[in-house]
């Protein structure tokens, strides 16, 4: 049913060079603290990296907002782009350097800049102990220059680059205190599950260039539009080329947005400073996924099989994850999983083709997210790095803007009613469950997964609110002595994400609540509708919208309140609640023994193929073979030859007679 | 009989070659650097001979003027030639072509 409607979109693009800028600023403000840093060291001034590092991210979000009210004034399905220069012409292949600022890739660059600038900001005062100051801020710009590359870029390739560069800069800041070994291979780990997802990601790619000719994605959108019966149509190994591309950059989705199978690097992410946990690995690189699949919905349209796919994965991380919530004692942790079970929600979304839902429970993730982890950095901060929630307690007095602001994530993020978070992903699991995109016992299956990790989430994240501000306090004295509320640089980004946690809802409130939905409004021509067999839901009406918003609404604030009250009058019964729960228990505390599997059945096996079999065998025998081979046999021939060489003048001079006597018998002999 | 009597282009060149195998014995046999030297400078003139003999016999001039050429190049070689043995002589105290053999492997 989907094609009519998607001919319609109309693809104009505009010049505008200034768009350049909203990239290309944060990069320099890298070049300048990085060169600081190589030359200078620690006598590049602080105040300097500061401005510097802060203030080019914020002019770029101001750039941004400035790129999306010209964008606003244009008519639906135009987009802003520059073309600075050609890069890769090759043959078929052609990759020039081309930004776009569409309606979608402006919602990213306003997140990014915007969320990314305050948290720029907060690491002023984070970060002011640090030797590697300039360092750190020179990876923090770098990190926004990719990311940008990443939502603007007008290719696959260009958003490929960007990819990648956020990948090296998640690892250069995971690893950014690399004296602790520990953190140095947390920081490898992060690079070398990303680098299994990206495998998936070129497959896709390549699959994406050999059937369109293109890497364009305009130019990709229009292929599709004009092939719509290949893209369903054309199978490889009976599997059509659309659910190959999508499942194929799926994978790298998953190993970029820490997905089930490739979520493991993600909590170990946080052993990287908190300002890094809450930029990179809450807000913006980890759903660097969702908004690919966004980007090529068009693709995503002819294949409900990857969508379902998706969908699957994305639900049921979400929940596996929330239950690993629940016993983490590591305040990072606990958020570290928390958002691995967000970005499920957003998978979810994406998965039943509700594109604007998973962007715009993207962008409130990335409000109340960020604002929890720098949150918790305060608190962390405060303690003198005590990250364990079980030597805390009694903050809500000592930190009590902390404490406040972080009171407005947990609302959001628990689905308290009228807050971001609740908009967005009671949003996800209304379209969840009402969705024409796939069998109705699967939406119903899909729905009620989600609705268990909603709750989910209330309970872990009360737990960790009620552990850290509200039971008595379990400091150490010595710690408790030096507790103090952070400098004004860390407490202004937390407020000005609490405003926006709390009222982030209004941009897509939803129809049956009396709004307006505008962020599904803006969003929509950026999707194509999916090419689906299945009938809407007989009974998706408001009604039974409200009567779904009231459950999770009811479920979320009853689970809230109990535990609530359960960490407020009889804390010590919650270790006898572990007690009674045994083996689950001790599966969440292990984390399923994930890790533990992963070890047995893939890291060890591959290690011991690689030393037994390439290194020993191959690398030892054949490699070194065939090289100290060649050097012996040239060694020898050397030898031989030396030998001729006996240094007697008269040796020569016999050698060049004989060859004259050659010469002459050949000469003469051949007339 | 004619053959004996007549001393034509054929005999000049037999004598060249003949001075130029006794040359290049000299240089492959002798050990005494001098000799050597002395052995070259013979295979020089045989050439010589070789060359003014072709110019007598096609009347030419070109044949005159690389003679002189090669006489004059073999007077600076001399020059040069005798200065080296002069100061291996000193360094070495020997002109035995055997013992000087540093250029080698």
């Amino acid at each position: 049913m989907g094609h009519e409607t998607a001919i319609e979109i109309v693809n104009q693009g505009q010049a505008a060079a200034y768009i350049a800028l909203i990239p290309l600023l944060p990069f320099l403000g890298f070049l300048a603290n990085g060169m600081g840093w190589i030359i200078l060291r620690d006598k590049w001034p602080r105040m300097l990296v500061n401005v510097i590092a802060v203030s080019v991210v914020f002019i770029s979000f101001a750039l941004s907002v400035m790129a999306f009210l010209d964008l606003k004034a244009l008519e639906e399905g135009a987009y802003l782009f520059v073309e600075p220069f050609k890069w890769i012409e090759a043959g078929g292949v052609d990759a020039p350097i081309k930004l776009v600022f569409d309606r979608l890739s402006a919602v990213m660059c306003l997140v990014v800049t915007g969320v990314g600038g305050l948290i720029h900001l907060y690491s002023t005062g984070y970060m002011s102990h640090d030797k590697s100051f300039a360092r750190y801020f020179a990876y923090l710009n770098l990190f926004t220059f990719a990311m940008m590359l990443l939502v603007m870029g007008g290719n696959i390739v260009i958003m490929f680059v960007g990819w990648e560069g956020v990948g090296l800069c998640s690892y250069l800041l995971i690893g950014f205190w690399y004296e602790d070994p520990e953190k140095a291979s947390a920081g490898k780990k992060a690079f070398v599950v990303n680098r299994i997802g990206d495998f998936g990601f070129l497959v896709g790619i390549f699959t994406i260039f050999w059937l369109m000719g293109t890497m364009d994605f305009a130019a990709m959108r229009d292929w599709v539009i004009a092939h719509p019966e290949v893209m369903s149509g054309k199978t490889l190994l009976g599997v059509s080329v659309a659910t190959i591309i999508g499942i194929a950059l799926f994978v790298g989705a998953t190993g970029k947005s820490a997905q089930i199978p490739l979520y493991v690097w993600l909590p170990d992410a946080m052993a990287g400073p908190t300002p890094v946990s809450a930029l990179i690995h809450a807000a913006t690189m980890v759903t660097a996924g969702v908004y690919m699949i966004g980007r090529l919905n068009f693709i995503y349209a002819y294949s409900p099989a990857a969508l379902m796919v998706v969908a699957g994965v994305g639900v049921v991380t979400a929940l596996f994850s929330a239950t690993i919530g629940f016993t983490q004692t590591d305040i990072k942790k606990v958020l570290a999983y928390s958002t691995v079970s967000q970005l499920g929600y957003m998978f979810t979304a994406m998965g039943v083709a509700a594109y604007a839902a998973g962007i715009f429970h993207l962008t409130t993730h990335a409000f109340f997210k960020a604002l929890l982890f720098l949150g918790s950095g305060s608190v962390i901060h405060g303690l003198s790095g005590e990250q364990d929630m079980t030597k805390m307690g009694g903050l809500s007095k000592l930190m009590k803007i902390t404490c406040w602001s972080m009171f407005a994530g947990y609302f959001a993020i628990a689905g308290f009613p009228g807050l971001a978070g609740f908009v967005s992903k009671d949003e996800i699991l209304w379209k969840a469950y009402s969705n024409s995109v796939h069998p109705a016992q699967f939406n119903q299956i899909v729905y009620l997964i989600g609705l268990v990790a909603a709750v989910c989430t209330a309970i872990y994240m009360t737990r960790l609110m009620m552990l850290t501000f509200f039971t008595p306090s379990r400091m150490d004295p010595e710690v408790e002595h030096h507790v103090h509320e952070s400098p004004w640089t860390m407490t202004v980004p937390l407020i000005a994400l609490a405003i926006l946690s709390a009222v982030g809802g209004i941009f897509n409130w939803p129809h049956a609540l009396g709004g307006g939905a505008s962020f599904e409004h803006w969003l929509h021509p950026m999707w194509m509708e999916v090419n689906t067999t299945h009938e809407a839901h007989g009974h998706a009406s408001h009604a039974m919208e409200y009567v779904l918003m009231g459950l999770s609404v009811g479920l979320a604030v009853g689970a809230m309140a109990s535990v609530a009250f359960l960490y407020y009058k009889y804390r010590e019964k919650t270790a006898v609640i572990a007690e009674r729960l045994g083996v689950l228990y001790r599966a969440s505390l292990n984390k399923y023994w994930v890790d533990e599997i992963y070890e047995t059945l893939v890291i060890n096996p591959i290690k011991s193929i690689s030393y037994y079999f390439l290194f020993r065998l191959f690398d030892a025998n054949v490699i070194d073979g065939a090289v100290n081979g060649l050097a012996g046999l040239t060694k020898g021939l050397g030898h031989a030859g030396g030998r001729m060489h006996t240094g007697k003048v008269q040796t020569y001079a016999l050698y060049i007679a004989i060859g004259l006597l050659v010469i002459l018998t050949f000469y003469l002999g051949t007339r | 009989m004619t053959q004996f009597t007549h001393i034509g282009l054929g005999h000049f060149l037999a004598l060249s070659a003949i001075l130029f195998a006794l040359g290049m014995g000299g240089v492959l046999t002798r050990r005494n650097a001098l000799s050597v030297f002395m052995s070259i400078e013979l295979m020089l003139n045989s050439a010589n001979l070789a060359f003014a003999s072709f110019a007598r016999y096609t009347f030419t001039m070109s044949g005159h003027v690389f003679v002189f050429m090669a006489m004059v190049v073999a007077a600076c070689e001399v020059a040069v030639g005798l200065a080296i043995l002069l100061s291996i002589y000193r360094s070495r105290a020997t002109l035995s072509l055997d013992e000087l053999d540093l250029l080698k492997w």
